[in-house]
């Protein structure tokens, strides 16, 4: 241990970044089971047991939000999950390099985009006034003003993650299909399959491990679901469909200042999440024999 | 949960990288043409129209708000533009330019990003590289430390607290610090670390005396270029894009970075200051110009360095994976 002093010394800045700012922030987690007020403080202020998770649950409120939250994941994994795998079965039976090369470049690109300024594209061009998608929505005979609409509020979001990430989310498909043994392919050749037969038996089955993991990271994180651009796309017409657990949290914590009722509904959230990712990795690993470990 | 499983599954989710069965198999170009049937070559149909069609789908927006941006105040407000310039003017630039805020805004945001980007990149290599040592006594505890983060977090109000109580609201630090290491950065590093830097290299420096801060500093580094490359790019982007901790940490507007400034003009439709036209219509139809070109002039520092890290990206993440 003396003779690599130095390692030890590298590691004292960056360990208590960690304990500061990641587990002391756990620790305060116990604030949700007391009645935080600023002048006692985390540790002082008196215990108050389950009572903000019932004041939680006792709220109608409390229902509509866990609605909203999985029903939004949910809408997002089922339409977001199969499109990069298709995008990259279909760009691995592309030969013009040319062409292959423009896809990737053009649909990558949106991934770099901030999530504010998605929002503002979509507010401009759903714009009745000014967007050119509004005519276009207008042509079918649905509601101009799609951003106020509680209706479309989920498939607003959801499509257009899908647009923001389909492309660089076929990325890591795209590896795992450069990665298969190319003896598989000559062998397909000589049995003579065709295009579609050689995807569902040597692309699929190649690709199948990581396919897993992404699911099972995505499955695990379906009350994880982000709060940038829920919070971004709201507004006092779409509420119903778009106030989700981590918006809830921020208003009621930062704007209405009762933090111990924001931590427990936040802590709430992050066990159910800590609870299911356990969940789905232990199922998949029972039947696929593949989990994250 | 053991390193080197989590590491491998944890990978396996990088874009660009590979499982490890994969891996084993050098890579080479598909030396087999499968020979196509009439089934085959309407498939083939099938799949330029499906690719011909996304692209389009992630084209038209952007073109549309490039061509917007070039057009006329009135042409804009009317609705006129599509995918090409209508009355083409610049006048939607200058009044992005003379907008106080956004400037303001702009150069925080480069100051977040640079400043921020250079703090998050020495403290991963400060963590990941003991890490990666085998040496190092306490290092799967310390791994396991790390990764538990990825899995469970202190929550908004939490965190909130400690960094109030250490007195950083409302501070530039505010911006840099409470998300200075991210844990996925340390994973990619540590496994690079670990992969790339041969053995020997080390007895060798060892036998010339060198300490490990300096075979760090003289070997290790010069060698880890593209990780270095890549994660900077990854702190740096995130920085450069995010506005959550400006949103709940910083109240003073003139440390807001860009994003929250693009919030309020984009978002929230609040434009106080710019434009000085006594004419009511014209200064609405400006403001509405003024939006589009607000979106191409703060993308453009990201879409600049763009090909680069498209290059890199997926390289970089994935020489960190080799024999995870």
């Amino acid at each position: 241990m003396r003779r690599h002093w130095q390692l030890y010394l590298l590691l004292v800045l960056p360990v208590a970044y960690f304990v500061v700012f990641q587990y002391i922030p756990m620790a305060n987690n116990v604030i949700a089971f007391k009645d935080y007020n600023v002048v006692d403080g985390i540790w002082g202020s008196p215990w108050a047991g389950f009572k903000h998770f019932e004041r939680f649950f006792a709220n109608p409120v409390a229902l509509d939000l866990i609605r909203n939250t999985l029903m939004l994941s949910l809408y997002g994994f089922l339409a977001g999950f199969p499109i990069p795998i298709i995008l990259a079965l279909a760009l691995n039976e592309v030969r013009a390099r040319f062409f292959k090369r423009t896809v990737q470049m053009v649909t990558y690109a949106p991934h770099f985009i901030s999530t504010v300024i998605v929002v503002s594209m979509l507010i401009l061009i759903f714009s009745p006034r000014i967007g050119f998608m509004a005519d276009v929505l207008g042509f079918f005979g649905m509601s101009e003003n799609l951003l106020a609409d509680p209706d479309a509020f989920r498939s607003v979001y959801v499509w257009s993650d899908i647009w923001q990430t389909a492309g660089y989310s076929a990325i890591i498909y795209m590896a795992a299909l450069a990665g298969i043994d190319p003896s598989l392919y000559e062998a397909a050749r000589l049995d003579g399959a065709s295009r579609l037969r050689k995807i569902w038996h040597v692309d699929l089955p190649g690709i199948a491990p990581t396919v897993v993991v992404v699911m099972v990271l995505s499955v695990g994180s379906v009350m994880a679901i982000g709060f940038e651009k829920a919070f971004l796309l709201q507004n006092p017409l779409n509420l119903s469909t778009s106030e989700i657990i981590a918006t809830y949290t921020y208003k009621m914590g930062l704007l209405n200042a009762d933090f111990s009722l924001a931590t427990a509904v936040g802590l709430f959230n992050s066990v159910i999440n800590l609870i299911l990712l356990l969940l789905v990795n232990t199922v998949s690993k029972r039947v696929t024999g593949n989990g994250l470990w | 949960m053991t390193l080197k499983t989590a590491t491998r599954a944890d990978l396996e989710s990088v874009p660009g990288t590979e499982s490890q069965a994969q891996r084993r198999k050098p890579k080479r170009r598909r030396s087999v043409q499968v020979q196509d049937t009439p089934v085959d070559r309407i498939f083939m149909v099938g799949v330029y129209i499906l690719l011909s069609t996304f692209l389009l789908i992630v084209l038209v927006p952007l073109i549309n708000i490039v061509a917007s941006s070039f057009s006329s105040p009135a042409a804009v407000s009317g609705g006129q533009v599509f995918l090409w310039p209508v009355d083409f003017t610049l006048i939607g630039y200058e009044a992005v330019l003379g907008n106080e805020a956004i400037v303001t805004g702009f150069a925080n945001s480069l100051f977040y990003a640079l400043v921020g980007t250079l703090v998050s990149v020495t403290l991963t290599v400060m963590i990941a590289y003991p890490l990666s040592r085998s040496e190092l006594v306490g290092r799967k505890v310390l791994i396991g430390g790390v990764l538990f983060t990825m899995l469970f977090s202190g929550g908004l109000i939490p965190t909130y607290m400690v960094v109030r109580a250490l007195g950083l609201l409302d501070t530039r630090w505010a911006m840099i610090i409470p998300a200075a290491i991210g844990a996925w950065q340390v994973l990619i590093a540590m496994t690079f670390f670990r992969s790339s830097i041969p053995g020997e290299l080390y007895e060798a420096a060892q036998l010339d005396g060198a300490s490990d801060l300096r075979f760090l500093w003289s070997v290790v580094l010069p060698l880890s270029k593209p990780l270095l490359a890549v994660i900077a790019l990854m702190y740096g982007i995130g920085q450069w894009n995010s506005y959550f901790s400006a949103l709940i940490y910083l109240r003073s507007e003139e440390l807001y970075p860009l994003q929250l400034v693009l919030r309020n003009i984009l978002v929230l439709n609040n434009n106080s200051g710019g434009t000085n036209l006594a004419d009511q219509m014209q200064a609405k139809q400006v403001a509405d110009l003024m939006k589009f070109s607000l979106i191409v002039v703060s993308t453009v520092p990201v879409l600049l360095v763009y090909p680069f890290v498209a290059r890199h990206f997926t390289k970089g993440v994935m020489l960190g994976s080799v024999k995870g």
